[in-house]
């Protein structure tokens, strides 16, 4: 008797313990949470000074949290795409943030009252000039090179890199997409299923372009020392990627949420975010970008579909994808 | 008391009838032409056939649906009669301890006595690849002495060996039944052995076992079916 | 009797352990939707391309075994053994391994280059089936190399004393062990590759090579659409159990009789081409695997912490996979329950992991139950492998033993100690090295229960390439093969000593 009552007291105390230290569980991408990934390094900004325990959960994104519904115990969900946020709403699971937007240096104007950008990119062909001295000048000029110029891209359908270009094609050709897909199917090489996969490719020198990002060079140029891998700038424009953040509607810690979605916009967030996860950071001016970011390669033109007009075009441009490499 | 009452087998058009009761001490061989039924006798009284028709009784109790381990017969096969990757020691351990437990001392004794009985001292730790045909023939009737069980069921155990060795077997197996008190079943085609070795000889032939005959009264008046398949031996 | 009813309880759990995820999925879409055209001819490609693989895998296969069962050199036990490695590989790592031998800047493209020929273009179906061949030409191997091994030496000195010609020890020896064993292998083989996807895809060279998997990814992953995805997992399920009914009608009735276990050489004269076949064979598998090493040893140096972690975890899962499926398969190693098996990997992984996660929610924590469900998962999926190597061995002791069982009256625990297991040692060891191996190197569900504190070797691998990490991914994936084929070797090696032959 005796002992079940200091255990009980002993558990009682525990939970106690941990209640005090509320936690913020957020679900994030799985190459967040790597030691190289940016998930550590925010991890600890942010537990330096919110009292709080801080836990990333990594995986799958939307599909876990739609399978979960209101029952999920994600407080936030960071790193998740604009294809996706159509969906997201619609499920009512996700609140409205209240994080002052003004600060925002996007290249597209951002209103969304439910998802935060924290850092954004471009989609571009990275190549490395020691094999390819001279890379194709516009996406027109991509279209009408040898068909011996080898290309890889990911598939639309099982990557977010995939489906932007796939967006992307649709932007710069319009109905003329499939068509313009026709004259590109000869210099693919292959597509892959992920952007990881295509990248190992591309560093394996299995082909001279990969469907990347207009920020992959910085990695290469910070990390590596290596100033040898450009992107190709197209002046028909690129479409735009950001990753977004977003508070669930059933969090049992509001203020820690909300507190977490200011954080990604404040100035320690933006100056790390940059080198973190090789992306432009989203509200941060150009001048204290770090670096390596300075000297990119960026697009004059921006290319981008709100989620309304990216759901109709979504079917439809993948089928035309599907039907011109399919040939 | 082993009785066959009315027993009736089929199998893939085949049909065997049996009628009879055997006593302990018997040695009975069990004659007939190839596929006559022999094997498939003895597959009846050991529990490997299971039987259309009639039952399989000893000492009064009904065997019929007993399946083949718990059955008072200990079986010798024509060929395979111990496991091929244990010595022949370990072999004879599963024979007195079918749960795979350790022997206690006196069973060990028993193992060791029964060693020397088939004389295969020292052999025990052979495996029975490892031993000659005999050996292995001695090894196994080791193991019929271990299990103890009153009826043995022989099916031709000893056809790989020469005539002397048989002979040989033949003598071992009656002396071992003989400390058993069991009944002996032997299926065999070569009515010289049933000689040696038999008390009463039964015939299978037709589809139908003939009742047991005294093995000179049988060779004395053999019946028409054994005459068509054996000649005039 | 005892081991019918074992047989059974492990056969409801195996039925329960793929249809209650699969019955989840469709509760939770509240019902199967319709296919779309894209579906179909999805469908048409991915039957296509595993028969074509199968049939590649198994045809090659013959050969190579037969050369290897008769011929013995130098480095054969190793050869052997590192015919584990294609399978065992996360598929990224397969896929940049094999290209960099076969891909338009691979080893051949150069050689070729050099000489004044054409690159290689290895992208299409003849790349799928390569692929495909390249994972499983090895596990067809391993079976038949085993039934080969099983058949009594008894056998081989009859044939020798017959002076059979080829042709007739061919019919006589060989084609029983064929018909016994290539069925089982073409059935696993088919059904694995009904679920490929990423490698279908990269050496496919695009939406031409769309297979079922990656309609139930994308349905799954991208469209949210559960009854789609459970629709085509249904589809899935069908066309393996399919294939599995097929082969247990083909392999029906074969195998040999029991021998004395003599050790004597076989007495066989080696065929000529015999050690062609083994050097091509070694040739194309071990090309790509060398890649693999070379692309990582650089890598090796900058393994982190967290990359040693993820290893521990692997490992623990491995050996728990490894026993659990060992427990799991012992009792159903006849040929109804090796048939059952295919179930276990004809479904989706991607259905099952959800299914799983479905499930498991309610009722504990998922990211907790990360290692334990990865551990389950894996022994499911390894479950049919591990049929189809041990069947075949324990139904000849069954059927060898079966009288002398009866007659000794042997009890269900000493038949399995003295006689059971023993005789199935060498199968045992290949099998428990295999689902080790396996465990290692599969991905399986993780990605819905992944834990950042338990991350498993090939999670980390993906993490990494995904932090563009990818000289410390090579690296992570060489230390991932080593420990792999570490295992494999011990367990297997395990369940050859003291065999002869």
């Amino acid at each position: 008797m005796q002992k079940t009552f200091t255990l009980a007291a002993g558990l009682f105390l525990a939970t106690q313990a941990v209640a005090q230290t509320p936690v913020l569980t957020v679900y994030a991408p799985d190459y967040f949470v790597s030691e190289w990934g940016p998930g550590p390094k925010i991890e600890a900004l942010f537990e330096a000074d919110c009292a709080c325990d801080l836990q990333f959960k990594p995986g799958d994104l939307l599909p876990r949290v739609l399978l979960e519904g209101a029952r999920t115990e994600a407080d936030v969900v960071i790193g998740l795409n604009t294809d996706v946020t159509r969906r997201a709403r619609a499920s009512g699971l996700f609140a409205p943030h209240d994080v002052d937007l003004s600060a925002l240096t996007l290249p597209v104007d951002w209103t969304d009252e439910v998802f935060v950008p924290f850092n954004y990119s471009h989609t571009a062909f990275v190549y490395n000039t020691e094999r390819l001295q001279e890379a194709p000048d516009s996406f027109a000029a991509l279209l009408e090179a040898p068909d011996d110029l080898r290309l890889i891209i990911q598939d639309p359908r099982s990557s977010v890199s995939g489906l932007a270009l796939v967006l992307w094609m649709q932007a710069v050709f319009g109905d003329e997409a499939e068509a313009a897909w026709a004259q590109l199917a000869p210099k693919i090489v292959t597509v892959t299923r992920g952007w990881s996969e295509a990248y190992g490719l591309f560093t394996d020198g299995e082909a001279d372009m990969v469907l990347s990002y207009t920020t992959s060079p910085a990695y290469h140029l910070i990390a590596e020392g290596d100033d040898t891998k450009k992107a190709a700038i197209f002046p028909e424009g690129h479409y735009f990627m950001v990753e977004l953040a977003a508070k669930l509607a059933g969090t049992d810690q509001p203020d820690l949420a909300d507190a977490f979605l200011s954080f990604i916009l404040s100035e320690p967030f933006q100056s790390m975010i940059g080198t973190g996860n090789w992306s432009i950071p989203a509200a941060l001016p150009q001048k204290d970008w770090p670096e390596g970011f300075q000297a990119l390669d960026l697009p004059e033109t921006v290319l981008f579909y709100s989620e309304a007009e990216a759901a109709a075009l979504r079917d439809p441009a993948i089928e035309a994808w599907r039907r011109a490499l399919s040939r | 008391m082993l009785e066959l009452d009315r027993v009736r087998v089929t199998r893939d058009g085949f049909s065997l009838g049996a009628d009879m009761q055997l006593r302990r001490g018997q040695r009975v061989a069990v004659l007939g032409a190839s596929g006559a039924g022999k094997s498939t006798l003895l597959d009846v009284v050991a529990g490997f056939q299971p039987v259309a028709a009639g039952r399989v009784l000893w000492d009064e109790a009904d065997l019929t649906r007993h399946p083949p381990q718990d059955r008072p017969v200990a079986m010798l096969f024509q060929d395979q009669n111990l496991f091929p990757h244990l010595s022949v020691d370990r072999n004879l351990a599963l024979a007195l301890r079918p749960d795979g437990g350790r022997l206690s001392a006196p069973q060990q004794q028993a193992r060791a006595q029964a060693l020397a009985r088939v004389g295969l001292e020292g052999l025990g730790g052979r495996k029975p690849g490892s031993l000659s045909g005999g050996q292995q023939a001695r090894a196994a009737l080791a193991r019929v002495l271990l299990q103890a069980r009153p009826v043995l069921a022989l099916d031709e155990p000893f056809g790989a060996l020469g005539p002397a060795l048989k002979a040989e077997m033949l003598a071992l197996v009656a002396e071992v039944a003989a400390e058993l008190d069991a009944l002996v079943l032997l299926v065999t085609h070569a009515p010289e052995d049933a000689r040696a070795f038999a008390t009463d000889v039964m015939l299978v032939a037709d589809g139908q076992t003939h009742p047991p005959r005294a093995t000179r009264a049988f060779f004395a008046d053999p019946p028409a079916a054994f005459r068509r398949y054996a000649g005039d031996a | 009797m005892a081991a019918r009813a074992l047989a059974l309880g492990a056969g409801s759990v195996l039925a329960l352990a793929v249809l209650a995820p699969l019955g989840a999925v469709i509760w939770r879409a509240e019902g199967v939707a319709a296919l779309r055209a894209a579906d179909l001819a999805a469908l048409r490609f991915t039957l296509w391309q595993a028969l074509l693989s199968a049939l590649a895998s198994c045809l090659l296969a013959v050969p190579v075994a037969r050369a290897l069962a008769r011929r013995r050199f130098a480095g054969r036990g190793a050869l052997v053994a590192l015919m584990g490695a294609p399978f065992i590989l996360p598929v990224i790592v397969a896929i940049l391994g094999l290209l960099a031998v076969f891909g338009q800047n691979g080893v051949l493209s150069r050689v070729s280059l050099a000489l004044g020929g054409p690159r290689l273009d290895i992208y299409g179906l003849h790349g799928v089936v390569l692929a495909h061949v390249f994972f499983n030409l090895p596990l067809a191997v391993r079976m038949l190399l085993q039934g080969w091994l099983a058949v009594p030496a008894e056998r081989y000195r009859l044939a020798a004393t017959l002076r059979l010609s080829a042709r007739a020890r061919f019919r006589v020896l060989d084609a029983p062990v064929i018909r016994a064993v290539l069925p089982g292998a073409f059935a696993v083989i088919f059904v694995i590759c009904l679920s490929s996807f990423a490698v279908a895809l990269t050496l496919g060279g695009g939406p031409r090579a769309t297979t079922v998997e990656l309609a139930i990814y994308q349905a799954m992953r991208f469209d949210f659409d559960l009854g789609r995805a459970a629709a085509l997992g249904l589809v899935q399920l069908s066309l393996a159990l399919g294939a599995g009914a097929l082969a247990l009608w083909l392999s029906r009735g074969a195998g040999f009789g029991a021998g004395l276990d003599r050790t004597t050489p076989r007495h066989e004269p080696p065929a000529r081409l015999d050690t062609l076949w083994i050097a091509l064979a070694a040739l194309f598998l071990m090309l790509p695997l060398g890649m693999v090493v070379a692309r990582g040893l650089p890598g090796l140096m900058s393994i982190g912490a967290d990359t040693w972690r993820a290893a521990g975890h692997s490992l623990l899962v491995a050996l728990g996979s490894t026993l659990l499926c060992l427990a799991w398969a012992l009792p159903l190693s006849t040929p109804r329950g090796a048939w059952a098996g295919l179930a276990a990997i004809a479904l989706s992984p991607l259905v099952l992991g959800t299914g799983l996660f479905l499930m498991l929610r309610p009722f504990v924590n998922p990211f907790a139950w990360a290692l334990p469900v990865t551990g389950f998962v894996n022994a499911l999926m390894a479950l049919p492998f591990v049929l189809r190597i041990l069947t075949p061995e324990a139904q000849t002791i069954r059927q060898d033993f079966g009288r002398l069982r009866a007659t000794y009256g042997l009890t269900g625990r000493a038949w399995l100690l003295n006689v059971f297991l023993p005789r199935l040692r060498r199968p045992l060891g290949f099998a428990a090295g295999l689902t080790a191996a396996l465990a290692m190197g599969d991905l399986g569900v993780i990605a819905l229960f992944a834990d950042p504190d338990r991350a498993t070797l090939p999670l980390q691998v993906y993490r990494l390439m995904g932090s563009y990490q990818m000289e410390a991914a090579a690296g992570a994936a060489l230390l991932l093969m080593a420990l792999s084929l570490g295992l494999f070797w011990l367990c297997d090696r395990g369940g050859r000593v003291d065999v002869g032959a």
